[in-house]
Protein backbone atom coordinates (compact mmCIF):
# COMPACT_ATOMS: atom_id res chain seq x y z
CA UNK A 1 0.00 0.00 0.00
CA UNK A 2 2.70 2.10 0.65
CA UNK A 3 4.66 1.50 -2.08
CA UNK A 4 1.75 2.01 -4.12
CA UNK A 5 1.26 5.59 -2.45
CA UNK A 6 4.94 6.52 -3.02
CA UNK A 7 5.11 4.94 -7.13
CA UNK A 8 2.14 6.91 -7.42
CA UNK A 9 3.53 10.28 -6.70
CA UNK A 10 6.33 9.28 -8.31
CA UNK A 11 4.21 9.24 -11.91
CA UNK A 12 2.25 12.06 -10.87
CA UNK A 13 5.69 14.19 -10.08
CA UNK A 14 6.78 13.21 -13.09
CA UNK A 15 3.89 13.85 -15.36
CA UNK A 16 4.06 17.59 -13.74
CA UNK A 17 7.50 17.67 -14.77
CA UNK A 18 6.72 16.60 -18.25
CA UNK A 19 3.97 18.84 -18.63
CA UNK A 20 5.34 21.64 -20.22
CA UNK A 21 7.04 20.24 -22.33
CA UNK A 22 3.50 18.82 -23.62
CA UNK A 23 2.10 21.78 -23.87
CA UNK A 24 5.38 23.07 -26.02
CA UNK A 25 4.92 20.07 -28.53
CA UNK A 26 1.22 20.30 -28.42
CA UNK A 27 0.96 23.47 -29.21
CA UNK A 28 3.92 23.53 -32.25
CA UNK A 29 0.50 22.32 -34.13
CA UNK A 30 -1.69 24.80 -33.14
CA UNK A 31 -3.10 27.62 -35.56
CA UNK A 32 -3.35 30.49 -33.62
CA UNK A 33 -5.73 33.34 -34.83
CA UNK A 34 -4.05 36.69 -33.95
CA UNK A 35 -0.50 36.74 -32.85
CA UNK A 36 -0.66 34.73 -29.67
CA UNK A 37 0.11 31.34 -29.82
CA UNK A 38 -1.26 30.91 -26.08
CA UNK A 39 -4.94 29.76 -26.43
CA UNK A 40 -5.83 26.14 -28.54
CA UNK A 41 -7.08 27.49 -31.82
CA UNK A 42 -7.00 23.93 -34.36
CA UNK A 43 -4.60 21.41 -35.90
CA UNK A 44 -2.48 22.39 -38.56
CA UNK A 45 0.65 21.20 -39.70
CA UNK A 46 1.95 24.41 -41.28
CA UNK A 47 3.92 25.35 -38.62
CA UNK A 48 6.58 22.24 -38.63
CA UNK A 49 6.50 22.28 -42.75
CA UNK A 50 7.89 25.82 -43.10
CA UNK A 51 9.52 25.95 -39.04
CA UNK A 52 11.66 29.50 -40.70
CA UNK A 53 8.33 31.10 -41.53
CA UNK A 54 8.93 33.77 -39.25
CA UNK A 55 11.18 36.81 -39.98
CA UNK A 56 14.72 36.33 -38.93
CA UNK A 57 14.21 32.77 -36.84
CA UNK A 58 16.49 31.19 -39.06
CA UNK A 59 19.35 32.95 -38.80
CA UNK A 60 19.41 33.31 -35.11
CA UNK A 61 18.73 29.32 -34.98
CA UNK A 62 22.07 29.28 -36.89
CA UNK A 63 23.44 32.22 -34.97
CA UNK A 64 23.08 29.49 -32.19
CA UNK A 65 24.14 25.87 -33.61
CA UNK A 66 27.47 27.90 -34.71
CA UNK A 67 28.61 29.45 -31.38
CA UNK A 68 27.33 26.00 -29.48
CA UNK A 69 29.95 24.13 -31.95
CA UNK A 70 32.79 26.46 -31.63
CA UNK A 71 31.73 26.74 -27.64
CA UNK A 72 31.72 22.47 -27.45
CA UNK A 73 35.41 21.93 -28.99
CA UNK A 74 36.70 25.17 -27.09
CA UNK A 75 35.11 24.43 -23.27
CA UNK A 76 35.44 20.48 -23.17
CA UNK A 77 39.16 20.71 -24.54
CA UNK A 78 39.90 22.96 -21.74
CA UNK A 79 37.71 21.36 -19.50
CA UNK A 80 39.11 18.36 -20.04
CA UNK A 81 42.54 18.77 -19.23
CA UNK A 82 41.59 20.44 -16.21
CA UNK A 83 39.33 17.45 -15.09
CA UNK A 84 42.28 15.13 -16.20
CA UNK A 85 44.84 17.45 -13.93
CA UNK A 86 42.37 17.38 -10.76
CA UNK A 87 42.03 13.17 -11.18
CA UNK A 88 45.56 12.07 -11.93
CA UNK A 89 47.69 14.41 -9.95
CA UNK A 90 48.28 15.57 -6.32
CA UNK A 91 49.59 18.89 -6.34
CA UNK A 92 49.33 22.30 -4.33
CA UNK A 93 46.83 24.38 -4.92
CA UNK A 94 44.41 21.66 -6.06
CA UNK A 95 41.77 23.45 -3.17
CA UNK A 96 42.31 26.33 -4.88
CA UNK A 97 41.85 25.07 -8.34
CA UNK A 98 38.42 23.22 -7.13
CA UNK A 99 37.51 26.21 -5.89
CA UNK A 100 37.89 29.01 -9.04
CA UNK A 101 36.16 25.84 -10.65
CA UNK A 102 33.10 25.89 -8.65
CA UNK A 103 33.17 29.63 -8.58
CA UNK A 104 31.37 30.24 -12.18
CA UNK A 105 28.99 27.24 -10.98
CA UNK A 106 27.79 29.23 -7.94
CA UNK A 107 28.00 32.79 -9.45
CA UNK A 108 23.98 33.87 -10.49
CA UNK A 109 23.84 34.22 -14.03
CA UNK A 110 23.07 37.69 -13.77
CA UNK A 111 26.06 38.35 -12.09
CA UNK A 112 28.49 36.98 -14.67
CA UNK A 113 26.92 38.17 -17.84
CA UNK A 114 27.11 41.81 -15.77
CA UNK A 115 30.72 41.50 -15.20
CA UNK A 116 31.51 40.43 -18.48
CA UNK A 117 29.30 43.11 -19.90
CA UNK A 118 31.35 45.56 -18.14
CA UNK A 119 34.90 44.21 -19.11
CA UNK A 120 34.03 44.69 -22.82
CA UNK A 121 32.31 48.17 -22.22
CA UNK A 122 35.44 49.06 -20.50
CA UNK A 123 38.09 47.70 -23.15
CA UNK A 124 35.59 48.92 -25.93
CA UNK A 125 34.75 45.23 -27.77
CA UNK A 126 32.22 45.36 -30.13
CA UNK A 127 29.86 43.50 -28.37
CA UNK A 128 28.36 40.03 -31.06
CA UNK A 129 29.16 36.98 -31.96
CA UNK A 130 32.48 36.38 -30.76
CA UNK A 131 31.52 38.32 -27.22
CA UNK A 132 28.91 35.64 -26.90
CA UNK A 133 31.39 32.78 -27.62
CA UNK A 134 33.69 34.04 -25.11
CA UNK A 135 31.48 34.60 -22.36
CA UNK A 136 29.41 30.83 -23.04
CA UNK A 137 33.07 29.18 -23.02
CA UNK A 138 33.99 30.90 -20.23
CA UNK A 139 30.51 29.83 -18.20
CA UNK A 140 30.63 26.12 -19.91
CA UNK A 141 33.97 24.87 -18.84
CA UNK A 142 33.45 24.48 -14.97
CA UNK A 143 30.24 22.34 -16.51
CA UNK A 144 32.64 20.09 -18.35
CA UNK A 145 35.17 19.56 -15.50
CA UNK A 146 32.32 18.68 -13.31
CA UNK A 147 30.91 15.98 -15.61
CA UNK A 148 34.16 14.31 -16.92
CA UNK A 149 35.65 14.72 -13.40
CA UNK A 150 32.72 12.36 -11.82
CA UNK A 151 32.91 9.87 -14.73
CA UNK A 152 37.26 9.93 -14.73
CA UNK A 153 37.10 8.71 -10.68
CA UNK A 154 37.26 5.48 -11.31
CA UNK A 155 40.29 5.52 -14.28
CA UNK A 156 43.12 3.19 -13.71
CA UNK A 157 46.14 4.47 -14.41
CA UNK A 158 47.83 0.84 -14.30
CA UNK A 159 46.68 0.99 -17.87
CA UNK A 160 48.64 3.77 -19.05
CA UNK A 161 51.88 2.40 -16.88
CA UNK A 162 51.37 -1.28 -18.62
CA UNK A 163 51.39 0.84 -22.22
CA UNK A 164 54.62 2.84 -20.86
CA UNK A 165 56.10 -0.75 -20.19
CA UNK A 166 55.32 -2.32 -23.12
CA UNK A 167 57.52 0.34 -25.30
CA UNK A 168 54.51 2.99 -25.69
CA UNK A 169 55.85 6.45 -26.76
CA UNK A 170 53.38 8.49 -24.74
CA UNK A 171 51.86 9.76 -27.81
CA UNK A 172 50.56 6.54 -28.31
CA UNK A 173 49.70 5.09 -25.32
CA UNK A 174 47.40 8.65 -25.03
CA UNK A 175 45.74 7.47 -28.44
CA UNK A 176 45.11 3.92 -28.46
CA UNK A 177 44.88 3.61 -24.01
CA UNK A 178 44.07 7.04 -22.40
CA UNK A 179 41.67 9.08 -25.36
CA UNK A 180 39.46 5.31 -25.60
CA UNK A 181 39.18 5.44 -21.63
CA UNK A 182 37.98 8.73 -21.12
CA UNK A 183 36.17 9.21 -24.45
CA UNK A 184 32.81 8.50 -22.61
CA UNK A 185 33.45 10.90 -20.27
CA UNK A 186 34.76 13.80 -22.66
CA UNK A 187 31.34 13.13 -24.99
CA UNK A 188 29.16 13.66 -21.74
CA UNK A 189 31.37 16.74 -21.12
CA UNK A 190 30.84 18.12 -24.74
CA UNK A 191 27.25 17.27 -24.95
CA UNK A 192 26.39 19.12 -21.68
CA UNK A 193 28.66 21.95 -22.92
CA UNK A 194 26.67 22.18 -26.32
CA UNK A 195 23.46 21.85 -23.89
CA UNK A 196 24.02 24.68 -21.95
CA UNK A 197 24.79 26.67 -25.05
CA UNK A 198 22.27 26.49 -26.84
CA UNK A 199 19.85 27.39 -24.02
CA UNK A 200 21.44 30.20 -22.17
CA UNK A 201 19.93 33.41 -22.66
CA UNK A 202 20.52 35.41 -19.42
CA UNK A 203 24.49 35.89 -20.14
CA UNK A 204 24.11 35.87 -23.70
CA UNK A 205 21.37 38.99 -23.72
CA UNK A 206 24.19 40.68 -21.77
CA UNK A 207 26.88 39.94 -24.06
CA UNK A 208 25.51 40.20 -27.34
CA UNK A 209 24.70 43.36 -28.16
CA UNK A 210 22.59 43.49 -31.65
CA UNK A 211 23.52 39.44 -32.53
CA UNK A 212 20.49 37.23 -31.95
CA UNK A 213 20.90 33.63 -30.73
CA UNK A 214 17.50 31.75 -30.76
CA UNK A 215 16.77 32.24 -27.04
CA UNK A 216 17.43 36.61 -27.39
CA UNK A 217 15.18 36.07 -30.46
CA UNK A 218 12.24 34.35 -28.26
CA UNK A 219 12.76 37.06 -25.87
CA UNK A 220 12.19 40.01 -28.29
CA UNK A 221 9.21 37.88 -29.75
CA UNK A 222 7.58 37.84 -26.51
CA UNK A 223 6.31 41.64 -26.97
CA UNK A 224 5.30 41.10 -29.97
CA UNK A 225 3.85 37.37 -29.76
CA UNK A 226 5.71 34.38 -30.07
CA UNK A 227 5.17 32.24 -33.47
CA UNK A 228 4.60 28.33 -33.04
CA UNK A 229 7.72 27.93 -35.16
CA UNK A 230 9.41 28.65 -31.56
CA UNK A 231 7.41 25.42 -30.47
CA UNK A 232 8.82 23.43 -33.39
CA UNK A 233 12.46 24.71 -33.14
CA UNK A 234 12.07 23.81 -29.29
CA UNK A 235 10.34 20.57 -30.13
CA UNK A 236 13.35 19.78 -32.00
CA UNK A 237 16.15 20.82 -29.78
CA UNK A 238 14.19 18.41 -27.27
CA UNK A 239 13.94 15.56 -29.40
CA UNK A 240 17.53 15.45 -30.86
CA UNK A 241 18.56 16.30 -27.00
CA UNK A 242 16.64 13.60 -25.35
CA UNK A 243 17.99 10.98 -28.59
CA UNK A 244 21.38 11.95 -27.80
CA UNK A 245 21.68 11.09 -23.85
CA UNK A 246 19.36 7.95 -24.79
CA UNK A 247 22.47 7.37 -27.34
CA UNK A 248 25.06 8.10 -24.98
CA UNK A 249 23.32 5.69 -21.97
CA UNK A 250 22.90 2.80 -24.81
CA UNK A 251 26.62 3.43 -25.72
CA UNK A 252 28.05 3.67 -22.40
CA UNK A 253 26.22 0.34 -21.05
CA UNK A 254 27.57 -1.62 -24.05
CA UNK A 255 30.89 -0.51 -22.92
CA UNK A 256 30.47 -2.06 -19.90
CA UNK A 257 28.81 -5.42 -20.59
CA UNK A 258 31.47 -5.81 -23.35
CA UNK A 259 34.47 -4.84 -20.29
CA UNK A 260 32.48 -7.63 -18.02
CA UNK A 261 32.52 -10.29 -20.82
CA UNK A 262 36.10 -9.19 -21.63
CA UNK A 263 37.15 -9.73 -17.92
CA UNK A 264 35.09 -12.29 -17.60
CA UNK A 265 36.58 -14.16 -20.43
CA UNK A 266 40.07 -13.60 -18.56
CA UNK A 267 38.89 -14.82 -15.42
CA UNK A 268 37.86 -18.04 -17.10
CA UNK A 269 40.91 -18.27 -18.75
CA UNK A 270 42.88 -18.60 -15.64
CA UNK B 1 64.76 17.92 -16.83
CA UNK B 2 64.44 14.76 -15.00
CA UNK B 3 61.40 12.72 -15.26
CA UNK B 4 60.48 13.75 -11.57
CA UNK B 5 60.21 17.92 -12.46
CA UNK B 6 58.09 17.03 -15.34
CA UNK B 7 55.87 14.96 -13.56
CA UNK B 8 55.84 18.50 -11.23
CA UNK B 9 54.47 20.00 -14.18
CA UNK B 10 52.08 18.28 -15.88
CA UNK B 11 49.38 18.47 -13.85
CA UNK B 12 49.94 22.67 -13.89
CA UNK B 13 50.62 22.39 -18.06
CA UNK B 14 47.11 20.40 -18.14
CA UNK B 15 45.63 23.36 -15.96
CA UNK B 16 47.18 26.44 -17.10
CA UNK B 17 44.57 26.76 -20.61
CA UNK B 18 41.24 26.56 -18.57
CA UNK B 19 42.61 28.35 -15.65
CA UNK B 20 44.30 31.03 -17.44
CA UNK B 21 40.87 31.48 -19.51
CA UNK B 22 38.76 31.12 -16.25
CA UNK B 23 41.02 34.01 -15.05
CA UNK B 24 40.73 35.85 -17.92
CA UNK B 25 37.01 36.12 -18.15
CA UNK B 26 35.65 35.04 -14.76
CA UNK B 27 37.57 36.77 -12.07
CA UNK B 28 38.93 39.81 -14.04
CA UNK B 29 35.49 40.51 -15.15
CA UNK B 30 34.52 40.52 -11.53
CA UNK B 31 37.20 42.67 -10.57
CA UNK B 32 35.41 45.36 -13.11
CA UNK B 33 32.33 45.06 -12.01
CA UNK B 34 33.41 45.92 -8.29
CA UNK B 35 35.19 48.50 -9.83
CA UNK B 36 32.35 49.73 -11.52
CA UNK B 37 30.28 49.83 -8.54
CA UNK B 38 32.54 52.33 -7.02
CA UNK B 39 31.99 54.22 -9.33
CA UNK B 40 29.29 57.55 -10.50
CA UNK B 41 27.93 57.87 -13.60
CA UNK B 42 28.65 56.22 -16.51
CA UNK B 43 32.53 54.93 -17.54
CA UNK B 44 33.09 58.15 -19.70
CA UNK B 45 32.39 60.67 -17.26
CA UNK B 46 33.31 60.96 -14.06
CA UNK B 47 35.60 58.36 -11.81
CA UNK B 48 34.74 59.01 -8.47
CA UNK B 49 35.18 56.62 -5.51
CA UNK B 50 31.95 55.54 -3.76
CA UNK B 51 30.12 53.41 -1.54
CA UNK B 52 26.77 55.60 -2.45
CA UNK B 53 25.87 52.69 -5.31
CA UNK B 54 25.65 50.28 -2.34
CA UNK B 55 23.40 52.37 -0.33
CA UNK B 56 21.52 54.09 -2.71
CA UNK B 57 20.66 50.69 -4.01
CA UNK B 58 20.09 48.91 -1.27
CA UNK B 59 18.12 51.80 -0.04
CA UNK B 60 15.82 52.44 -3.25
CA UNK B 61 15.40 48.73 -4.24
CA UNK B 62 15.42 46.83 -1.00
CA UNK B 63 11.41 45.92 -1.76
CA UNK B 64 12.87 43.93 -4.76
CA UNK B 65 15.39 42.66 -2.52
CA UNK B 66 13.45 41.19 -0.16
CA UNK B 67 11.03 40.12 -2.39
CA UNK B 68 14.06 37.86 -4.17
CA UNK B 69 15.19 36.24 -1.30
CA UNK B 70 11.39 35.58 -0.56
CA UNK B 71 10.39 34.28 -4.09
CA UNK B 72 14.04 32.08 -4.29
CA UNK B 73 13.60 30.78 -0.50
CA UNK B 74 9.89 30.26 -1.01
CA UNK B 75 10.83 28.05 -4.14
CA UNK B 76 13.72 26.15 -2.95
CA UNK B 77 11.34 25.09 -0.28
CA UNK B 78 8.70 24.13 -2.90
CA UNK B 79 10.88 22.65 -5.07
CA UNK B 80 13.12 20.26 -1.59
CA UNK B 81 9.51 19.42 -0.95
CA UNK B 82 8.44 18.34 -4.14
CA UNK B 83 11.64 16.50 -5.23
CA UNK B 84 12.51 14.24 -2.33
CA UNK B 85 9.57 11.91 -2.44
CA UNK B 86 10.46 11.59 -6.36
CA UNK B 87 14.00 11.48 -5.99
CA UNK B 88 13.38 8.47 -2.93
CA UNK B 89 11.20 6.68 -5.16
CA UNK B 90 13.87 6.92 -8.43
CA UNK B 91 16.48 5.84 -6.02
CA UNK B 92 15.40 3.02 -3.82
CA UNK B 93 12.52 1.95 -6.37
CA UNK B 94 13.61 2.57 -9.88
CA UNK B 95 15.41 -0.72 -9.84
CA UNK B 96 16.72 -1.01 -13.61
CA UNK B 97 14.49 1.50 -14.97
CA UNK B 98 16.36 3.85 -12.97
CA UNK B 99 18.14 5.94 -15.80
CA UNK B 100 15.09 5.95 -18.09
CA UNK B 101 13.24 7.92 -14.91
CA UNK B 102 16.25 10.65 -14.44
CA UNK B 103 15.74 11.07 -17.77
CA UNK B 104 12.13 12.79 -17.33
CA UNK B 105 13.85 14.92 -14.33
CA UNK B 106 16.26 15.58 -16.71
CA UNK B 107 13.97 16.02 -19.64
CA UNK B 108 12.51 19.51 -18.99
CA UNK B 109 15.98 20.94 -19.41
CA UNK B 110 16.05 20.18 -23.00
CA UNK B 111 13.28 22.78 -23.67
CA UNK B 112 15.09 26.00 -24.19
CA UNK B 113 14.42 27.95 -20.81
CA UNK B 114 12.33 30.82 -21.90
CA UNK B 115 10.16 28.25 -23.97
CA UNK B 116 9.36 26.40 -20.91
CA UNK B 117 8.48 29.44 -19.47
CA UNK B 118 6.18 30.57 -22.23
CA UNK B 119 4.55 26.90 -21.45
CA UNK B 120 4.00 28.00 -18.47
CA UNK B 121 2.00 30.96 -19.29
CA UNK B 122 -0.08 28.83 -21.65
CA UNK B 123 -0.82 26.51 -18.61
CA UNK B 124 -1.40 29.10 -16.23
CA UNK B 125 -3.85 31.68 -18.69
CA UNK B 126 -7.00 33.35 -17.56
CA UNK B 127 -8.34 30.96 -20.12
CA UNK B 128 -6.14 27.98 -19.32
CA UNK B 129 -7.30 24.93 -17.61
CA UNK B 130 -5.90 25.60 -13.96
CA UNK B 131 -7.44 28.70 -13.28
CA UNK B 132 -10.87 27.11 -14.86
CA UNK B 133 -10.61 24.63 -12.23
CA UNK B 134 -9.03 27.24 -9.79
CA UNK B 135 -12.34 28.60 -10.42
CA UNK B 136 -15.13 26.48 -10.25
CA UNK B 137 -13.66 25.05 -6.97
CA UNK B 138 -13.81 28.64 -5.54
CA UNK B 139 -10.25 29.17 -4.18
CA UNK B 140 -10.11 31.82 -7.17
CA UNK B 141 -13.15 34.03 -7.88
CA UNK B 142 -14.59 34.18 -10.42
CA UNK B 143 -12.27 37.15 -12.27
CA UNK B 144 -9.19 36.06 -10.25
CA UNK B 145 -6.11 35.07 -12.63
CA UNK B 146 -2.78 33.36 -11.69
CA UNK B 147 -0.82 34.87 -14.25
CA UNK B 148 0.60 38.51 -12.90
CA UNK B 149 0.51 37.12 -9.38
CA UNK B 150 3.43 36.15 -6.84
CA UNK B 151 2.01 32.56 -7.24
CA UNK B 152 2.89 32.11 -11.27
CA UNK B 153 6.36 33.41 -10.21
CA UNK B 154 7.24 31.46 -7.34
CA UNK B 155 5.75 28.19 -9.38
CA UNK B 156 7.61 29.36 -12.79
CA UNK B 157 11.09 29.45 -10.32
CA UNK B 158 9.95 25.87 -8.28
CA UNK B 159 9.54 24.88 -11.67
CA UNK B 160 12.63 25.77 -13.79
CA UNK B 161 15.28 24.76 -11.01
CA UNK B 162 13.74 21.95 -9.82
CA UNK B 163 16.30 19.30 -11.42
CA UNK B 164 18.73 21.24 -9.64
CA UNK B 165 17.30 19.68 -6.79
CA UNK B 166 16.20 16.69 -7.72
CA UNK B 167 19.58 15.29 -8.97
CA UNK B 168 21.98 16.33 -6.08
CA UNK B 169 18.83 14.49 -3.72
CA UNK B 170 18.82 11.41 -5.96
CA UNK B 171 22.78 10.64 -6.08
CA UNK B 172 22.96 11.03 -1.93
CA UNK B 173 20.79 8.85 -1.73
CA UNK B 174 21.56 5.91 -3.60
CA UNK B 175 24.56 6.17 -2.62
CA UNK B 176 23.08 5.36 1.27
CA UNK B 177 24.22 1.73 2.19
CA UNK B 178 20.82 -0.20 2.16
CA UNK B 179 22.09 -2.69 5.00
CA UNK B 180 22.44 0.09 7.33
CA UNK B 181 18.36 0.64 6.94
CA UNK B 182 18.35 -3.58 7.22
CA UNK B 183 20.38 -3.22 9.98
CA UNK B 184 17.82 -0.11 11.79
CA UNK B 185 15.19 -1.87 10.85
CA UNK B 186 16.60 -5.22 12.60
CA UNK B 187 17.40 -3.51 15.73
CA UNK B 188 13.40 -2.96 15.74
CA UNK B 189 13.20 0.49 14.96
CA UNK B 190 10.09 1.16 12.56
CA UNK B 191 10.20 2.56 8.96
CA UNK B 192 9.63 6.52 10.22
CA UNK B 193 12.08 6.19 12.64
CA UNK B 194 14.72 4.42 10.36
CA UNK B 195 14.09 6.96 8.03
CA UNK B 196 14.60 9.70 10.18
CA UNK B 197 17.43 8.25 11.80
CA UNK B 198 19.46 6.65 8.86
CA UNK B 199 18.15 8.04 5.47
CA UNK B 200 17.46 11.58 6.00
CA UNK B 201 21.02 12.48 7.83
CA UNK B 202 22.78 10.13 4.99
CA UNK B 203 21.29 12.34 2.39
CA UNK B 204 21.49 15.79 4.07
CA UNK B 205 24.84 16.36 1.58
CA UNK B 206 22.11 16.45 -1.59
CA UNK B 207 19.59 18.16 0.34
CA UNK B 208 22.33 21.18 1.27
CA UNK B 209 23.83 21.21 -2.15
CA UNK B 210 20.39 21.36 -4.20
CA UNK B 211 18.71 23.60 -1.87
CA UNK B 212 22.06 25.68 -2.77
CA UNK B 213 22.10 24.75 -6.56
CA UNK B 214 18.33 25.49 -6.62
CA UNK B 215 18.71 28.96 -4.46
CA UNK B 216 21.43 30.76 -6.21
CA UNK B 217 20.09 30.67 -9.96
CA UNK B 218 16.69 31.56 -8.40
CA UNK B 219 17.89 34.65 -6.53
CA UNK B 220 19.03 36.32 -9.97
CA UNK B 221 16.35 35.32 -11.86
CA UNK B 222 14.16 37.88 -14.07
CA UNK B 223 12.87 35.73 -16.71
CA UNK B 224 9.90 34.31 -14.29
CA UNK B 225 8.84 37.51 -13.28
CA UNK B 226 9.16 39.44 -16.27
CA UNK B 227 7.05 36.81 -18.21
CA UNK B 228 4.75 35.01 -15.50
CA UNK B 229 3.95 38.15 -13.23
CA UNK B 230 4.04 42.09 -13.10
CA UNK B 231 6.24 45.08 -12.14
CA UNK B 232 4.00 43.94 -8.56
CA UNK B 233 6.58 41.29 -9.06
CA UNK B 234 9.85 42.28 -10.07
CA UNK B 235 12.75 40.94 -8.44
CA UNK B 236 16.43 42.41 -8.45
CA UNK B 237 17.52 40.66 -11.25
CA UNK B 238 14.85 42.58 -13.19
CA UNK B 239 16.11 45.81 -11.44
CA UNK B 240 19.78 45.10 -12.36
CA UNK B 241 18.84 44.27 -16.21
CA UNK B 242 17.11 47.20 -16.28
CA UNK B 243 19.80 49.38 -15.35
CA UNK B 244 21.93 47.78 -17.24
CA UNK B 245 20.67 47.31 -20.75
CA UNK B 246 18.19 49.80 -20.82
CA UNK B 247 18.71 52.79 -18.61
CA UNK B 248 22.81 52.45 -18.43
CA UNK B 249 23.11 52.99 -14.98
CA UNK B 250 26.14 51.13 -14.65
CA UNK B 251 27.33 52.02 -11.01
CA UNK B 252 24.27 51.17 -9.40
CA UNK B 253 23.49 48.10 -10.98
CA UNK B 254 26.83 46.43 -10.68
CA UNK B 255 26.51 47.66 -6.36
CA UNK B 256 23.51 45.32 -6.58
CA UNK B 257 24.80 42.83 -8.48
CA UNK B 258 27.75 42.66 -5.61
CA UNK B 259 24.89 42.59 -2.99
CA UNK B 260 23.34 39.87 -4.58
CA UNK B 261 26.86 38.25 -5.30
CA UNK B 262 28.07 38.51 -1.69
CA UNK B 263 24.16 37.00 -0.17
CA UNK B 264 25.48 33.80 -2.18
CA UNK B 265 29.08 33.77 -0.81
CA UNK B 266 27.95 33.98 2.56
CA UNK B 267 25.48 30.93 1.92
CA UNK B 268 28.06 28.99 0.05
CA UNK B 269 30.82 29.14 2.90
CA UNK B 270 28.36 28.13 5.26
CA UNK B 271 27.93 25.22 2.91
CA UNK B 272 31.62 24.46 2.48
CA UNK B 273 31.80 24.94 6.18
CA UNK B 274 29.24 21.97 6.74
CA UNK B 275 30.55 19.91 4.32
CA UNK B 276 34.89 20.59 2.84
CA UNK B 277 35.15 22.20 -0.32
CA UNK B 278 36.03 18.92 -1.79
CA UNK B 279 32.83 17.03 -1.41
CA UNK B 280 30.77 20.85 -2.14
CA UNK B 281 32.23 20.28 -5.78
CA UNK B 282 31.74 16.38 -5.90
CA UNK B 283 28.07 16.64 -4.44
CA UNK B 284 27.24 19.44 -7.07
CA UNK B 285 26.34 17.20 -9.93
Amino acid sequence: MRHHLLTAYGVLALGYLMLPVGVVVVFSFNDPVGKFNYTWKGFTLDNWAHPTGAPGIGEAVTTSLEIAAIVTVVATLLGTLIAMALVRYGFRGRGLTNFLIFMPISTPEIVFGASLLTLFLNFGVQLGFWTIVIAHIAFDISFVVVTVKARLVGFDRSLEEAAADLYATPFASFRRVTLPLIAPAVLAGGLLAFALSIDDFVITFFTAGIEQTFPVWVWGAVRIGVPPQVNVIGTIIFAVAVGLMLANTLWQRRREQAAMAATGAAATDW
Amino acid sequence: MTLRGRRGLTPYLLLLPGVAFLAAFFLVPLYYLFNTSLQEGTFTTTFTWAWENYSDAIGQFDEQFVRSLKYAGIATALALGISYPLAYWIAVRGGRWKNLLLLFIIAPFFVTYLIRTLAWLTILSDDGFVVDVLQTVGILSDDGRLLATSTAVVAGITYNFLPFMALPLYVSIEQIDGRLIEAAQDLYASRARAFLRVTLPLSLPGVFAGTLLTFIPAVGDFINAQLLGAPGQYMIGNVIQSRFLQLGEYGQAAALSFVVMGAVLVLMLIYAKVLGSERLTGAGI
